[in-house]
């Protein structure tokens, strides 16, 4: 039982981490403003968050600009990814081992 | 430690999230609704022009007032469906779900004004039903998947009303009409009560 919390990583224990993570999950790139709608988050509060998944190496940016504006755009690394699987694997396995 | 309900709530975030981001679930069954009701009185007009008159200008403009009569309340109710789930109705999944709609959209609106020029009416109302019903079938992979089976009848009534010459009209009402009743009053039920 030990092992298996051991796999659950400490970046995602945030509900909104976990968000950001799940919603690039399924879209190749996002800018910040389509992860602000879909999380429904401050702005404050969404750079925090992402900045410290960057930290991980679990997300990348994508700096190009639209017409004259800038633009970023956050996509899942292979680290994030993994590390995403693995966590989602270890919640199924805890739920099943207490069941 | 914590306890079950705390994991299962994080994989129902996780799957919410994704669902979320990748489907526009603002589409409105009620807009539905009022789309076939348009459709039925568009139909019944048509059928007036067509059998009475044979005037094509009142008939393209039945036609066009039918269309944005029914896209204006489709934004319209999905505007509002969106702020009650508290979304942008704009957001990438609509354009996605837009853009993939729009090139067999596109496309059969241009078959269709060459149909015209060529003089085969009769396969006008025909072709808007196919490419309508492969448009609302691309878009069953970008909101609610029961939207399929709704291209799937438009596409079946267009053939039919292909085949059988003189049903013509008749089919679209069902298709355009009928069906869009169907299929609204089903999503209102099942997913906005």
């Amino acid at each position: 039982m030990k092992l298996l919390i051991e796999h659950l990583h400490k970046a995602f224990e945030s509900r909104i981490r976990l968000g950001i993570m799940s919603v690039l999950a399924v879209n190749d790139s996002l800018d910040f403003n389509a992860l602000k709608d879909y999380l429904d988050v401050t702005d404050g509060n969404l750079a925090t968050h992402l900045k410290s998944l960057e930290k991980e190496n679990f997300i990348s940016v994508k700096k190009s600009f639209v017409g004259r504006k800038p633009n970023t755009r956050y996509f899942m690394t292979k680290a994030g990814k993994k590390a995403f699987d693995d966590h989602l694997k270890a919640l199924e396995k805890l739920i099943k081992s207490r069941r | 430690m914590k306890d079950d309900q705390y994991y299962i709530q994080d994989i129902a975030v996780m799957r919410s999230m994704m669902e979320r981001s990748t489907k526009f679930m603002s589409v409105s069954g009620l807009a539905g609704i009022l789309a076939g009701i348009y459709a039925l009185a568009g139909a019944l007009i048509a059928h007036q022009y067509l059998y009475t008159e044979g005037n094509l200008t009142g008939l393209v403009v039945t036609a066009i007032s039918v269309l944005i009569l029914a896209i204006g309340s489709a934004v319209f109710l999905s505007r509002k469906k969106a702020a009650k789930r508290r979304e942008k109705a704009w957001n990438p999944t609509a354009k996605r779900l837009v853009v993939n709609m729009a090139v067999p959209l596109v496309a059969g609106g241009l078959l269709i004004l060459i149909v015209m020029a060529n003089g085969l009416f009769i396969l006008m109302a025909p072709c808007t039903l196919i490419f309508y019903g492969l448009a609302l079938f691309n878009a069953g992979k970008f909101t609610y998947e029961e939207i399929k089976g709704l291209g799937l009848i438009q596409i079946a009534l267009g053939l039919l009303g292909a085949s059988f010459t003189g049903y013509g009209l008749l089919c679209w009402a069902a298709g355009f009409g009928l069906a869009h009743i169907i299929y609204g009053m089903y999503i209102h039920y099942r997913y906005e009560r």
